[in-house]
């Protein structure tokens, strides 16, 4: 079969065709449709599918799945790994059962994240797990397929390591498209106390086995097709990985260059006597590859043996910040080779930005102007979601932002060390992510934030996915909602307040009531997101 | 077609571009070109600038379309096609939506079709917003008139049909009819 697909959607393909029948992970953008859009299809298909309250509960979502003989799917945007990375880590030394593939996508240049520009690549050497990284949907079906083979063969997770551009990007894409059944079939797990319980001393012997196994992955992936080369006799050669590849054709077709390009499939582990070989012949190489120059490190440390007198080129011509693209390449191949390139002067039009705002109706906009007029001097903890458009013009409202559910953590040690008002602000989806641990520790160690819940019955900035607090499962099964008020109840708040921001008098008398309190204060919010509230009559 | 053909959408999120750029990329893939498309979603997408890009040859590598080499900028909004156009070369034909998105603090309407304008190139300004509000009671459908304005004016080179049958494939059937109006009146215009 051949179809136009995102990379995202080319994913959820392959991993159809791979047999996989459980899907798990947190969404993210630009991760998000790999879950929202495998939902469509999960029960036609005999797959389940859910969105976890966190990356971490996720990733032990499919570990138990793995163990039960599942094959399984994880997703997550970059900062996801960061979240589940205290279980990613033991999972690479228990190795999986089932097949497990997880789908990290970073998003350089941050288009749509905010705390920082991520290169999640790293993870791939702390944790020892295979990592491949594909540059277009093409790939993204290939790798995956790949993906489940190596996992299936060496008993280890494997990460898909992919950017904005290559998840949102569309070909068409040729696939199987096998036929499947509906139904789900469960699996068993059969106790291996040896395999599953990381414990001394058994720890150190599983890093032993992990590492025995790393070195057969590394035999495995030296004779792999999807490390490539495209031949030239050309003594300037280029190693390239992901997306930067495509930039990397495009830019030799301008320059009218010919060079020989190994085009690397594999991020980790790499191919080191392939690279070796690739390199051997050649006087010069440039290394192309997004943000940090890993895997420009690995070769320089190669060439020592393989040829020292090899000129090394890449993060000295090609920026560390922001992703890469024809023309960032097209500057570097010029400085090498001598070629002329002048590139495009973008006209400076010097127009006012349009940034991303409260949508009409949004319910924020009850909350955000009260907040900054009866107490302009707080300091006001942001978190991530709609929400952080507070930081922006003109609400200009945030002192501090993080990371998921870092809001109310920075603002009990806020309150702890200063004597001023402090005012934290967050989500509900987020509250069910990574809030409660923090309204603890709060209520606890005895600060006294007053806590605003921002409750609009939906994680609304990733495009609408369920959560917790709504009564309904990704899968569309109904659940009993969890309650916002009871939790923190239960966490000890004493001073908890659920109200409708439309009503103004109410909402100023309470924060003004609450901001005298010695203690943790909490207002939940409650008023639906207007965009969910227009979806829900259109049905 | 001997070159690759570049396009770039522009709009303010919530316009309906990644609807565009569906249609545009079925249709593209229809007449048996090879496509690859980018866009974005996320932060992008409430009220801020949104950017997708198009191409599609014989073969195609990158999905990006790099600064001066669009055949065609489609902008959804007078402001939004207005800063696209510092990203115009030589070639580049503008098509822009007759219609603001306000903004606070952002210059007027009559001050941005002057600098439109002032950019000397081709350009197609066109009311896909007014004349689908009028006469189909529907806004968020002027993608579809101005596809239908771009296929007529041979602005991008798609044939009628292979449209009609990439909105076939795309637009659920509830909004097929509306969507097919919208392509018809901009095809007429």
């Amino acid at each position: 079969m051949k179809k136009l697909l995102i990379g995202n959607h080319a994913i959820i393909q392959a991993a159809l065709d791979s047999g996989v029948s459980y899907v798990s992970g947190y969404p993210g953008c630009p991760s998000a449709e790999i879950g929202d859009d495998f939902a469509k299809i999960a029960a036609e298909n005999g797959v389940y599918v859910e969105w976890a309250t966190n990356e971490k509960v996720g990733l032990e979502s499919a570990i138990g799945a793995s163990f039960s003989g599942l094959k399984s799917l994880v997703n997550m945007k970059s900062f996801g790994i960061n979240v589940c990375a205290d279980s990613l880590l033991p999972l690479a030394y228990t190795g999986t059962k089932g097949a497990m593939v997880i789908v990290i996508a970073d998003d350089p240049s941050c288009w749509s994240s905010a705390q920082t520009e991520q290169n999640s690549r790293l993870y791939s050497h702390l944790s020892h797990i295979p990592t491949l990284e594909p540059a277009n949907p093409q790939e993204c079906y290939d790798f995956t397929m790949l993906a489940y083979e190596i996992s299936e063969k060496f008993n280890t997770p494997v990460i898909l390591h992919t950017v904005t551009r290559v998840n949102h990007q569309k070909m068409p894409v040729v696939f199987e498209g096998k036929k499947r059944d509906s139904e789900f079939k469960k699996g068993n797990f059969i106790k291996n106390h040896r395999q599953y319980v990381t414990m001394p001393p058994r720890t150190l012997e599983m890093k032993k086995e992990l590492l025995d196994k790393v070195e057969k992955i590394k035999a495995y992936v030296e004779k792999s097709k999807v490390n490539k080369i495209d031949l030239s006799n050309n003594k300037f050669g280029i190693i390239v990985s992901g997306v930067a590849y495509l930039h990397v054709k495009e830019a030799l077709e301008e320059l009218k260059l010919d060079l020989p390009i190994l085009k690397l499939g594999f991020f980790y582990p790499l191919p080191d006597e392939k690279i070796r070989k690739f390199i051997g012949s050649l006087k010069k190489v440039l290394v192309v590859e997004e943000l940090d120059g890993i895997i420009e490190k690995e070769i320089t440390a190669l060439a020592k043996n393989a040829n020292a007198k090899l000129e090394i080129f890449g993060k000295n011509l090609l920026p560390i910040i922001g992703e890469l693209n024809v023309e960032k390449v097209c500057i570097a191949l010029a400085k090498i080779t001598g070629k002329k390139f002048s590139g495009f002067k973008v006209k400076d039009l010097n127009l006012l930005k349009r940034t991303a705002k409260l949508c009409d109706g949004c319910p924020y906009w009850y909350v955000f102007p009260v907040l900054k007029r009866i107490a302009p001097d707080a300091i006001y903890g942001g978190d991530i979601g709609c929400n952080m458009i507070a930081s922006l013009a003109p609400h200009d409202l945030d002192d501090y932002m993080f990371a998921m559910g870092a809001g109310l953590g920075i603002s009990h040690g806020v309150s702890k060390s200063t004597n001023q008002k402090v005012i934290s602000i967050m989500g509900d989806g987020t509250f069910f992510h990574s809030g409660i641990s923090s309204l603890i520790n709060a209520v606890y160690n005895k600060s006294h934030p007053l806590f605003i819940l921002l409750d609009n019955r939906i994680t609304a900035m990733t495009g609408h996915q369920p959560n917790p607090g709504m009564g309904k499962t990704l899968m569309g099964e109904n659940s009993d909602e969890i309650s916002l008020e009871e939790i923190a109840k239960a966490c000890g708040v004493k001073h908890v307040k659920v109200l409708d921001p439309i009503n103004r008098l109410e909402f100023e008398d309470t924060v003004k009531e609450f901001l005298e309190k010695d203690e943790v204060s909490l207002i939940i919010c409650k008023r639906i997101c207007a965009l969910l509230e227009r979806r829900q009559k259109k049905l | 077609m001997e070159k690759t053909f570049n396009l770039i959408l522009t709009g303010v999120g919530g316009q309906g571009i990644i609807t565009l750029l569906q249609v545009i990329d079925e249709s593209a893939f229809v007449e048996g070109y090879d496509v690859k498309s980018s866009e974005l979603h996320g932060l992008s997408q409430r009220g801020g600038s949104v950017e997708a890009h198009v191409r599609f040859g014989k073969k195609v590598d990158s999905p990006m379309v790099s600064n001066g080499s669009a055949d065609l900028i489609l902008g959804l909004e007078v402001l939004e096609g207005l800063r696209e156009s510092a990203k115009a070369g030589r070639q580049t034909k503008l098509l822009i939506n007759d219609y603001t998105f306000p903004l606070i603090g952002a210059p007027s309407r009559e001050e941005i079709l002057k600098k439109l304008k002032e950019t000397k190139k081709e350009l197609f300004l066109v009311p896909a917003s007014v004349e689908c509000k009028d006469k189909l009671q529907n806004e968020i459908v002027c993608t579809m008139y101005l596809i239908g304005y771009a296929v007529a004016k041979k602005l991008m080179p798609i044939k009628k049909e292979s449209v009609l049958k990439a909105l076939n494939s795309i637009i659920p059937q509830k909004y097929l009819e509306l969507n097919i109006k919208a392509f018809e009146l901009g095809y007429g215009n």
